[in-house]
């Protein structure tokens, strides 16, 4: 390689040739989807939090598994902020009921609001945002600002005025709860949505698609939501733990379930009497709502992680 | 050197040093799932102001090899391997430090994408000041402006206070060439410096190149895909396949007399090559003479596009209320015979693409009709257009954005025919296997998803899909434009033979001559929207009339190093 009319060859062997294009055979066929669930099933954190998240469901719908004793039919004052004993491993509430049982039965209830949020502010959000995205123009103009005026009221002043409504200040519930919060959040699932939907309408695939003779409305569920999806799935597992954190919130302030319906939110708010002589009283249905919260954005973090394009291969 | 002997001996009393010499390098990426040889005992040499080209496909090694020499390769590769001289220094395991100094003064680069390779939120002015200061050269503004005049700028003090958006890729092209030459480095590595602009401003762009680094005594490092260009524009090609040097020589040589199996294959399938390009041409133009001849006699004038005075108005906006008229297609007349192609060709922004958005009625013309079959295709009611569909197909350019990633194959193809409720699931199932033998894909790969198959395998199946309604025409936006030359030319292949086949007829849009010359019968040449010059791809290749289509013509890299051995 030292003359300048070097004519170099490499040897056939060492480099063999290749027909033009061929297809590799030897892998599974990956969809996104597929793909997805090979990265996440390996992450611990996804691991950890779906256990976890199970675990709650399954509390959720069948409290009698873990806790024998009826929460709210026993309490006597006589109890009130007893310590642990037998039978009672978490002590008793200033009213003397069994924290234990309260904190397992009250698992219902936080999380059918913090699911039910989320499946509304899903319908709504991502309709709203997808129709903007998609049509743009005028329909975007009047959703963006319809979305704006929402987004603008922060979650407690807006539930403190929606709850003082007649109608829903006589029947409070899980449902209205859950009305509440998706009224105040459903902007930010159609922003992302919004945005989403824009990114994919004009890829080569949809105009392919509707030169194949695809009405413009069906281009939009078959090919542009299915590809928008991933920050959507994100948003919505984030969400989850959002919401039932502004249940609590809410149940808190005396806005939020009616004090019949046990939930983390109303015994945090009832253990405000004694946090400073039995401050544990506080620490169980509290420590509850933090683990459900933090497995739950756990697994929005492991979605994102296994979902996100720029990580997929090829 | 009045005479070539006295250069000669000068060679041999002085024996140069080469300024960069490349000796078994390999390169090895750690990735997520294992590690990854990208290059492979790559060698070659650069002597003090030669031009040496590397020649490969996408994933060749070719861009991996030359950021190695400036020592900016991605976190994850590293040298595992060979040495990196230059000037006799081995700089393969150079410190961090010892880089910066080399780059900019020693070692330039010109990257790939002016569109990206600009910081956009700085003045174009800053960013060679950036570059001079960073070498500790005088960075005055006369200095800027000195360095970016240069490189071809007009108007220089003026264009250094413009923002890249301001300027076109062509001047965008040129600014990163200014920075790259600023400050004067012995060795310029240009990586596809002009893959992304049109034929005529590449040509003045590697002219400019060649005059300032021949002046300067630079050395080039040139990375392409295109073996004329790289035959055209340096003294020697160093061909790369699967990270591993196959051949290498002086250009002329191996373009004449290719010695390894892949450089032979390069060298027959390159589009940009006249020689090649003509038989190629001839060999498609006897086949589909002879079997659509009697066809064609019998209906001679069978149009089955009539376009006329076909014009689009776009509104720019200009701040509130007010907007100028911008015609991106203006008063442009030509017919389509059927089960023949005709070409569309112009550069970015001639209006070529337009015109088949309007043909394929995704866009509405302004003026002027689009006639298919002897009706026009404005008055069509919905359900006729619904049928319009199925007649008239098209294939789009990017063979990643066209495919829905999140549909596998088999539902890709099958979709046309859902859509048309054609048939049921069995007899569905039973066309799409019928579709990949005729694309040439096997019936194995239905299962999988898009992003599984190469860019080749994806713009098949696209193919496969506009053939899955049998339609009458079929039209190709750039359809191969983004695939490397091997899979490029067997995609012609395959759209010559299914024309064959089928009598399809195929309107076909591209920026890119030596391809029409592959697979046109008919051209039509678009500057700024009009349409210049028509014609049968012969009379226009051999005798063009207007001198845009001459500029265009000369412009295409290498057209003429093959012919001189073909015509003596």
């Amino acid at each position: 390689m030292t003359s300048k009319t070097n004519h170099f060859v490499a040897p056939v062997e060492e480099t063999p040739l290749l027909a033009t294009d061929t297809l590799k055979t030897d892998q599974a066929p990956l969809s996104l989807w597929a793909d997805a669930w090979r990265k996440l099933r390996r992450r611990p954190l996804f691991i950890i939090s779906s256990l976890l998240i199970l675990a709650l469901i399954v509390i959720a719908l069948f409290p009698g598994l873990l806790s024998t004793v009826p929460p709210n039919d026993d309490c006597q004052l006589a109890n009130s902020e007893g310590g642990p004993t037998v039978g009672h491993p978490f002590g008793f509430t200033f009213q003397g009921c069994d924290i234990y049982s309260r904190v397992v039965h009250g698992t219902q209830a936080s999380l059918s609001v913090g699911v039910l949020s989320v499946l509304c502010v899903l319908i709504i959000g991502v309709t709203l945002g997808a129709l903007a995205g998609y049509y743009g123009g005028w329909v975007d103009a009047v959703l963006a600002r319809l979305g704006d005026i929402f987004f603008a009221l922060p979650l407690v002043l807006g539930a403190l005025v929606i709850t003082q409504l007649p109608a829903l200040r006589e029947n409070k519930s899980v449902w209205t709860v859950v009305l509440v919060i998706s009224l105040l959040a459903w902007p930010q699932m159609a922003r992302i949505t919004r945005g989403a939907v824009i990114e994919v309408r004009n890829a080569d695939f949809v105009t392919a698609a509707r030169a194949l003779g695809v009405s413009k409305f069906a281009a939009l569920v078959r090919h542009v939501l299915p590809n928008a999806l991933a920050p959507i799935i994100v948003l919505a597992t984030l969400n989850l733990g959002i919401f039932i954190v502004a249940e609590a919130t809410l149940s808190f302030l005396g806005i939020g379930l009616p004090p019949s319906i046990m939930s983390w939110g109303n015994d945090i708010a009832g253990a405000q009497s004694s946090i400073r002589t039995k401050p544990e009283i506080l620490l169980y249905p509290a420590a509850a709502l933090s683990i459900t919260v933090l497995s739950f954005i756990m697994l929005g973090d492991a979605v994102r992680d296994a979902l996100d394009p720029k990580s997929r291969q090829r | 050197m009045t005479t070539p002997d006295i250069h000669i001996n000068e060679a041999d009393r002085t024996e140069p040093t080469p300024l960069l010499e490349i000796r078994d390098l390999a390169i090895t990426f750690k990735t997520g799932s294992g590690e990854v040889h990208a290059v492979r005992n790559a060698h070659l040499t650069i002597m003090p102001g030669e031009t040496v080209a590397i020649v490969g496909e996408s994933g060749s090694g070719k861009s991996t090899t030359a950021l190695a020499a400036i020592g900016l390769l991605p976190n994850n590769g590293a040298v595992s391997g060979g040495q990196i001289l230059l000037d006799g220094e081995d700089i393969a395991h150079a410190t961090e430090k010892r880089m910066i100094e080399l780059r900019g003064n020693t070692i330039g680069m010109v990257p790939q994408d002016p569109m990206s390779n600009l910081n956009p939120v700085w003045k174009i002015g800053y960013q060679v000041k950036e570059t001079l200061r960073a070498n500790g050269r005088p960075s005055g503004p006369d200095d800027i402006a000195r360095v970016l005049a240069e490189a071809g700028l007009p108007d220089a003090h003026r264009r250094a206070k413009q923002y890249p958006h301001e300027f076109s890729g062509g001047m965008r092209q040129r600014a990163l060439i200014a920075i790259g030459l600023s400050c004067q480095p012995r060795l310029l590595i240009a990586d596809e410096p002009t893959s992304a602009l049109d034929v005529t401003v590449q040509r003045q762009i590697l002219d400019h190149l060649e005059g300032m680094t021949s002046e300067l005594g630079t050395a080039v490092l040139l990375i392409t895909h295109d073996l004329g260009l790289a035959a055209e524009r340096a003294d020697k090609v160093v061909v790369m396949y699967q990270g591993n040097v196959v051949e290498s020589g002086p250009s002329l040589e191996l373009l004449r007399n290719p010695q390894h199996p892949y450089t032979k294959r390069l060298v027959e399938s390159a589009p940009s090559l006249a020689s090649r390009r003509i038989q190629v041409a001839k060999e498609l133009g006897v086949e589909a003479s002879d079997l659509l001849a009697p066809a064609a006699e019998a209906v001679a004038a069978d149009h089955v596009l009539k376009i006329q005075d076909l014009r689009k108005v776009y509104k720019l906006r200009q701040g509130l209320g007010k907007s100028t008229d911008f015609a991106a297609v203006d008063g442009v007349t030509f017919d389509v015979t059927r089960g023949t192609t005709t070409a569309i060709v112009g550069e970015s922004g001639s209006g070529k693409s337009t015109v088949a958005k309007m043909v394929l009625q995704l866009e509405k013309p302004t003026e002027g009709t689009i006639l298919f079959d002897g009706v026009d295709t404005a008055a069509l009611k919905p359900a006729e257009l619904f049928k319009f569909r199925r007649r008239v197909q098209p294939i789009f350019q990017d063979p990643y954005g066209s495919l829905d990633p999140m549909y596998n194959i088999f539902r890709t193809i099958e979709e046309p025919l859902r859509v048309h409720k054609i048939g049921n699931k069995a007899s569905r199932e039973k066309k799409v296997r019928e579709l990949l033998d005729q694309v040439a894909l096997p019936q194995s790969s239905m299962q999988r998803f898009p992003n599984e198959l190469s860019g080749g395998q994806r713009q098949r199946v696209a193919i496969a899909r506009a053939l899955a309604l049998d339609p009458e025409v079929i039209i190709c936006d750039e359809a191969v434009s983004a695939l490397d030359v091997l899979v490029q030319a067997q995609v012609l292949n395959l759209l010559a033979d299914l024309q064959s086949n089928l009598g399809l007829t195929y309107l076909f849009i591209t920026h890119d001559l030596a391809v029409v010359r592959q697979i046109a019968d008919h051209v039509c040449v678009m500057e700024k929207g009009r349409l210049v010059e028509t014609g049968s791809t012969d009379d226009v290749f051999e005798s063009p009339q207007q001198d845009y289509t001459k500029a265009l013509l000369n412009a295409i890299p290498g057209a003429k190093l093959m012919l001189p051995p073909e015509v003596a």
